[in-house]
C-alpha cells in the first residue's frame, strides 16, 4: 500500500489529512501499523486538550507492544474518533481511514513544514536501511 | 512466507507470519507450526547421569522411569536463583536429554559441565562400575560423606595392587582433577545441528499423521509428556501453547523437508508473537520475564515443580528451605481498557508487585497477565495496575487462562 498523496506525514509516522472545516485529522502510517501488528487499543486525547508540536498525546496498543502517537504540530484537539475504541483493528485494516483524533491548528502554516508522501516514503526506505 | 523478522539472541526469528491474532486462534482451534530450532538440545550420557540430574535440578528425576518420559524442572544457583527452566526426557539409565532456552544455553551448559566435575569428585561412587558390572548403588539420598567416609566408599575396582585405600583415594582425587579437564565421567554435549519444530493444536495429530507417513503407529499411543525416537527423529508430545500437540526434534538439513510437507498438509506457520500469547493464557512461564536468577521457583508459581519432600539433596534445596516465600505469582484480568505489559507496578491491599508477563489475550478478547505480588494477596483481590498515568483496575485470578481450546475465566 503506498502512502496517500494528498496527505502530510511526519518522522514519527503520523499522516495528517487537511479537512474542509480547516481542522486535521490525524492517524498513524501503514509503514506504523504493519511494524506493530494486530491492534487491540486504543487511547485517544481528550477534546479540548491544547498541545504542542510532538507532545505525546495519544497511544495505540498491539498484541505485541505499545507506541504513542505524536501531534504533528501545536494545537487543540476538536474531536476524537470513538469507533476505534470498539474497533482498534480498523487501524490495521485501512490506516488512511482510520483516523484517531482531529485538532485545529495554532498556525495553518505550520502544515507545510510537514514531509509529502515521497519524503516520508524516504524515512520508511531508510530505517528499513 | 513474509514472515516478520526480528533478533532473538542472535537468532533471526519470526514473530508473525501474518496476523499474530489469527495464528493463535489458529493453534486455539485448529493446528499450527512453531519453528523453535533456536532452544537447545543437551545429551547427558554416562553411568552416574541419574545420580548427577537428581542433584542438579530442582524437579526429581527419580520420577522418571519410562524411557521417553518427560520431566519439567528448574535447575537453580546454591542460593535458588532459577538459572534456567528446561524439559529433562529420560531416554536409558545412562542417557538423559535436555532441551534448554536458546538465551540461556551456553550458560547452563557451562554450568551442568562445572557442577558434573565436583559431583565427580564429591561422589566418585554414583560414576564407578563394580567388578561385576553391575549398578552402583544410588548414592545421592545419603547426606555428603565425611573424606574418612568417602575413602572407604571407594569400589574395589579403583583399588591397584596392595595400595591402602587411603592412597588409592588421593590416587584417584588427584587423577580425576587432571582428568576432568579432558575426559570427564559424564559426556555433556549439545546439538545445535538439531532443528525442533513444534506441531500445536487440537489437530496436530492428524495433521503430523498425514505429513509423515508411518508416524501414526509411532505416536497414537505416546502419552502426553513422553517421547518417542524414530530414527533421526525425536518426536515429544510436549508443547508451549496449552494445546495437545507435538515437538519434534530432527537433524537441521532434514527440517525444512519436513516443514513443507506439514505446510501441504495445511498446518499454518506460526510466529514467536502467538507462542507468547498461547503460553501466557496457558499460564506458562517465560524464563527472563517470569523468572531468572534472582527469584527463586517458589515466588515464581513452580512450587509444583520443586521435589523439597524426598531426602535426596539438590542445588538450591538448603536456600528454598531456609526462606519461605514473601512473594508468589498471580493472574492477573485488566477490568478497565488497556493492555497489560511487563514491568508495570501493581498496587495490592498488601503492598506492590509486578506484572512479570502481560499481554492482550484472543481467546479471552482482554488483557491478561502474571505478576508477582506480596504472598499475602487471593484470588478474587482487587487490585490496581499503573499504565503510564493512569492506575488502572484488575482482578486477581487463578491461572490458567485458557487451554485446550476454551478460555477458563
Amino acid at each position: 500500500m503506498s502512502n496517500p498523496a494528498n496527505l502530510k506525514y511526519t518522522a514519527s509516522h503520523e499522516w495528517v489529512r487537511s479537512e474542509a472545516d480547516g481542522t486535521i485529522s490525524i492517524g498513524i502510517t501503514q509503514h506504523a501499523q504493519e511494524l506493530l501488528g494486530d491492534m487491540v487499543f486504543v487511547e485517544t486525547p481528550a477534546v479540548g486538550r491544547k498541545l504542542k508540536a510532538k507532545e505525546e498525546c495519544a497511544v495505540v496498543e498491539s498484541v505485541k507492544a505499545a507506541a504513542d502517537v505524536y501531534a504533528p504540530v501545536s494545537g487543540e484537539v476538536t474531536a476524537v474518533n470513538g469507533e476505534l475504541n470498539n474497533a482498534p483493528e480498523a487501524i490495521n485494516t485501512d490506516p488512511y481511514a482510520a483516523w484517531m483524533f482531529r485538532m485545529k491548528p495554532d498556525n495553518a502554516a505550520d502544515l507545510s513544514a510537514l514531509m509529502d508522501a515521497a519524503a516520508y516514503q524516504a524515512v520508511v526506505d531508510s530505517e528499513a536501511h | 512466507m513474509g514472515a516478520k523478522m526480528v533478533d532473538f539472541g542472535g537468532w533471526d526469528m519470526p514473530v508473525n507470519y501474518g496476523s499474530q491474532i489469527d495464528e493463535h486462534h489458529q493453534v486455539r482451534n485448529d493446528c499450527g507450526m512453531f519453528d523453535v530450532s533456536h532452544m537447545r538440545v543437551v545429551d547427558i550420557k554416562g553411568k552416574g547421569v541419574r545420580d548427577f540430574l537428581r542433584y542438579l535440578l530442582a524437579n526429581n528425576v527419580d520420577k522418571l522411569t519410562v524411557p521417553g518420559k518427560a520431566l519439567y524442572s528448574c535447575m537453580l544457583l546454591e542460593n535458588g536463583g532459577v538459572i534456567d527452566d528446561l524439559i529433562v526426557y529420560f531416554m536409558e539409565e545412562q542417557w538423559f536429554r535436555i532441551v534448554v532456552n536458546a538465551g540461556t544455553a551456553d550458560k547452563d551448559i557451562a554450568w551442568m559441565r562445572q557442577q558434573a566435575a565436583e559431583h565427580a569428585k564429591a561422589h566418585p561412587e554414583c560414576y564407578a562400575s563394580g567388578e561385576d558390572g553391575a549398578e552402583s548403588e544410588s548414592c545421592s539420598e545419603s547426606e555428603a560423606l565425611a573424606p574418612e567416609e568417602a575413602v572407604k566408599r571407594i569400589p574395589n575396582a579403583y583399588l591397584f595392587g596392595d595400595m591402602s585405600q587411603e592412597e588409592a583415594a588421593a590416587l584417584i582425587f588427584e587423577k580425576q582433577d587432571e582428568e576432568s579437564a579432558e575426559k570427564p565421567l559424564l559426556e555433556i554435549a549439545d546439538h545445535p545441528e538439531l532443528s525442533i519444530i513444534a506441531i500445536q493444536g487440537p489437530k496436530a495429530k492428524e495433521k503430523l499423521w498425514a505429513a509423515m507417513p508411518g508416524s501414526q503407529q509411532l505416536t497414537e499411543k505416546l502419552a502426553p509428556f513422553s517421547a518417542v525416537v524414530v530414527g533421526t527423529m525425536f518426536i515429544a508430545r510436549t508443547g508451549y501453547t496449552g494445546e495437545d500437540g507435538f515437538e519434534v526434534m530432527l537433524p537441521s538439513i532434514a527440517a525444512p523437508y519436513f516443514w513443507n510437507s506439514l505446510a501441504d498438509k495445511g498446518v499454518e506457520p506460526c510466529g514467536l508473537g502467538a507462542r507468547d500469547t498461547l503460553r501466557l493464557e496457558a499460564g506458562m512461564n517465560l524464563y527472563g520475564q517470569d523468572m531468572d536468577e534472582s527469584v527463586n521457583p517458589l515466588e515464581s508459581g513452580l512450587a509444583w515443580t520443586v521435589d523439597l519432600k524426598s531426602a535426596r539433596d539438590f542445588i538450591g534445596k538448603a536456600a528454598l528451605l531456609a526462606n519461605p516465600p514473601a512473594r508468589k505469582l498471580v493472574g492477573l484480568v485488566l477490568q478497565d481498557r488497556g493492555v497489560l505489559r511487563g514491568h508495570q507496578k501493581v498496587h495490592t491491599a498488601h503492598g506492590e508487585g509486578e506484572i512479570t508477563s502481560g499481554s492482550f489475550s484472543p481467546t479471552l478478547n482482554q488483557s491478561i497477565a502474571l505478576a508477582r505480588v506480596p504472598k499475602e494477596v487471593q484470588t478474587g483481590d482487587q487490585v490496581e495496575v499503573s499504565i503510564r498515568d493512569k492506575m488502572l483496575a484488575a482482578k486477581v485470578v487463578k491461572y490458567p487462562f485458557a487451554r485446550d481450546g476454551k478460555g477458563l475465566i
